[in-house]
């Protein structure tokens, strides 16, 4: 086990996964009466009605949407790309970290991943729908959003293969796909041990069919055990393929300020630095709210505000390099976007963007700002605003100060360009909320293996059983 | 515990599980089908008109050209629907007492327009010229079957878009000489692949594929 200390060098000691005194049956006691419990706490209440009135308002924008079109939206050639295409990479970014925690974290042997990559990994799922719907509601016809994809159609063409819009589709679909199946097929042990538990006919039988059958035998753990890996394998490339392709979108075109060989790196190393900035944001309250210090420990958030620093250190990296490459190209093009961008209309976008994704991170070099709770939390909401500025400089800064002068345009979002952003965040909430309620947020058996040793039960062959009495 | 499923549950979600896929496909499939079905296209299915108009009758029955109605084919983007007193040349003389032509009798009276219901109708975003179609040696009946055989009209093709470029990607196979595009009984010649090559270069065919072509 990683907890057991290393002697002689006090400070190298990690701090342990879980907190003292849990066994297999208080671990899972606690998780699973977070969901099998009668009483709605208030507290759910009260942010899901937030959540759902955010919802609302997102559906208020569509339908205005489909019913007026794009131009509600401050759109204009040549910014044809304004709020829809920051929000849905920013979303994307967002999406980042669900996979790299689960895969590529459980392909290293991290245990400090188990309790916290069932959330991580919802938040992925519902970042990346609220990521799918931007591209699609910025269609003019949102309702042919299917042209996309190479179907068998009465129109005999296909999408254009040449074009990283398409490679889009793929890229983001596929995401989405292997991230629910990840999630899903981690949920199946967890589900069956609430359907076992669970003492009212409906929720049986709800959780008995999402369970599909899982019965907890040595075959079943054995087949789990070889298809998570496998999964894992698929999903460690699409951690770093997703966001590359999304960087296509900007660097295959020809507009100064996108392209640029750097994008696609420096583009996956922000959407993980986003990621775990949003692993953060809701870890924090989730750990106070259902009381659960004891899983989600102090070593957890130091952890994740150390990747956040790495990653932010790569992204800072990557915002220096496009200053210098733009004046060593010796490009005009290039040297005046940069400079657009740093003293143009845009500026207060870019110079708070350098502030919160350069500046605050280097915060996290200290022990003392990792160990405070709310610094940390602020830390990572600054860290996710700053990563939108940074998109909205990437997408309209650049689109706005075009080749020919004659083209130069003054964007800005509209009331409803805020509307469907703000939405979207209520629509990832009301998903989040539900989650937290009607799934267990925490993978239960996982958790159990870091159970320390002397805690388990002694019985031959119960190390992994689900099923309890 | 009691069982909470039946055991035909487990033959049930094999099914759905390792079916999803079959059914995902099977479903695709069928909206392809219904799609370009004629229920959805309208293919041979005869409209009715305020008048029963036959073509059939005044085409290869009376031997009337294309163009004696529709005058503007050769000349614009829309053929043209005639005007009451193209009919009325022949009807005020002959079959003017029928019940059947009262309609076309009272749009004459009234000055207004006979309402036909229109059989060939394209959506607002694609550019169709009926002119350059004959300019460059497509037929009419290339689009619009026999009509000479159509006692009341009806939809010959399935105006979608893979129908068009079946003729756009491949049009050596369809071109005819320019001094036939009015023969309803052309029948290509048995070397069609030949001729509608030296046609292709000889009308200058070109830029048959591109989108603006057609989507402006």
């Amino acid at each position: 086990m990683a907890t057991e200390p290393l002697k002689g060098s006090p400070h190298l000691v990690p701090a342990p996964l879980i907190g003292p005194g849990y066994d297999y049956a208080t671990v899972t006691d606690k998780i699973s009466s977070i969901v099998l419990t009668q009483k709605t706490p208030r507290s759910w209440i009260f942010g899901f009605a937030v959540a759902f009135f955010l919802l609302m308002v997102l559906m208020f924008a569509i339908g205005r949407l489909f019913l007026l079109g794009v131009g509600i939206w401050g759109i204009e050639i040549p910014v044809g790309w304004g709020w829809a295409i920051v929000n849905f990479v920013w979303w994307v970014g967002i999406a980042h970290a669900g996979t790299l925690i689960s895969a590529i974290l459980l392909l290293m042997h991290q245990e400090w991943r188990t309790s916290i990559n069932r959330f991580a990994e919802a938040m992925t799922l519902f970042a990346v729908s609220c990521a799918g719907m931007f591209p699609l509601l910025h269609l003019g016809r949102p309702w042919m959003f299917y042209w996309l994809f190479p179907y068998p159609n009465t129109m005999k063409v296909w999408p254009q293969f040449r074009s990283p819009l398409v490679w889009d589709v793929f890229a983001v679909s596929t995401y989405a796909t292997v991230s629910l199946m990840f999630w899903y097929v981690g949920l199946i042990p967890d589900l069956a041990t609430i359907r076992d538990r669970s003492k009212r006919r409906v929720s049986q039988k709800i959780y008995g069919i999402l369970a599909m059958g899982w019965r907890g035998s040595a075959a079943h753990w054995k087949r789990y055990e070889t298809a998570y890996l496998l999964l894992a394998g698929l999903a460690t490339p699409l951690v770093v393929s997703v966001h590359s392709v999304v960087s296509f979108d900007f660097a295959v075109g020809i507009v100064p300020g996108w392209h640029s060989t750097i994008f696609p790196p420096y583009f996956v190393a922000g959407a993980i630095y986003s990621g775990f900035a949003m692993v953060l944001t809701i870890s924090i309250p989730v750990r106070k709210v259902y009381g659960l210090e004891d899983f989600i420990t102090q070593r957890h958030l130091d952890n994740m505000a150390k990747i956040l620093l790495a990653t932010g250190l790569i992204v800072g990296y990557g915002y220096v390099m496009e200053t210098f490459m733009a004046f060593y190209s010796g490009s005009p093009y290039d040297k005046f976007m940069i400079m657009a961008r740093m003293t143009g209309p845009y500026m207060k976008f870019y110079w708070a963007l350098i502030f919160c994704n350069m500046v605050v991170p280097q915060f996290l070099w200290s022990t003392r700002v990792r160990s405070n709770i709310t610094g940390l939390w602020v830390i990572s909401i600054l860290v996710n605003i700053g990563m939108w500025l940074e998109r909205y400089v990437i997408v309209v800064g650049s689109l706005a100060r075009d080749y020919m002068p004659t083209m130069w345009y003054r964007y800005s979002g509209t009331a409803w360009d805020v509307a469907t952003y703000v939405g979207s965040i209520g629509l990832f909430l009301t998903l989040l909320f539900l989650f937290l309620r009607y799934l267990p947020m925490i993978s239960i058996f996982e958790l159990r293996q870091l159970v320390p040793p002397e805690k388990r039960p002694t019985a031959p062959g119960a190390t992994r059983a689900t099923v309890e009495g | 515990m009691a069982q909470i499923f039946h055991r035909s549950t487990n033959i049930l979600s094999r099914l759905t599980i390792y079916g999803a896929l079959f059914i995902l496909a099977g479903l695709v499939w069928a909206a392809y089908i219904i799609y370009s079905s004629p229920y959805f296209t309208e293919v041979n299915v005869a409209r009715q008109q305020p008048v029963p108009f036959s073509h059939k009758h005044h085409v290869s029955g009376l031997g009337l050209d294309c163009r004696f109605c529709h005058t503007s084919v050769e000349e614009s983007s829309f053929a043209g629907i005639p005007p009451t007193e193209t009919c009325m040349t022949c009807h005020s003389q002959i079959w003017s007492d029928s019940p059947m032509l009262e309609p076309v009798r009272a749009s004459y009276r009234n000055n207004t327009s006979l309402e036909w219901t229109r059989v060939y109708q394209l959506p607002g975003y694609a550019y169709f010229n009926h002119s350059i179609h004959l300019n460059k040696g497509i037929g009419c009946s290339t689009c619009h079957g026999r009509v000479d055989r159509m006692p009341l009209t009806y939809r010959e093709n399935p105006m979608q878009m893979q129908w068009c470029l079946d003729c756009h990607r491949n049009v050596e196979r369809y071109v005819r000489p320019r001094e036939d595009v009015f023969k309803m009984d052309y029948v290509p010649p048995g070397d069609q692949l030949a001729l509608g090559e030296k046609l292709v270069k000889e009308y200058k065919i070109q830029k048959l594929t591109d989108c603006t072509t057609c989507h402006r």
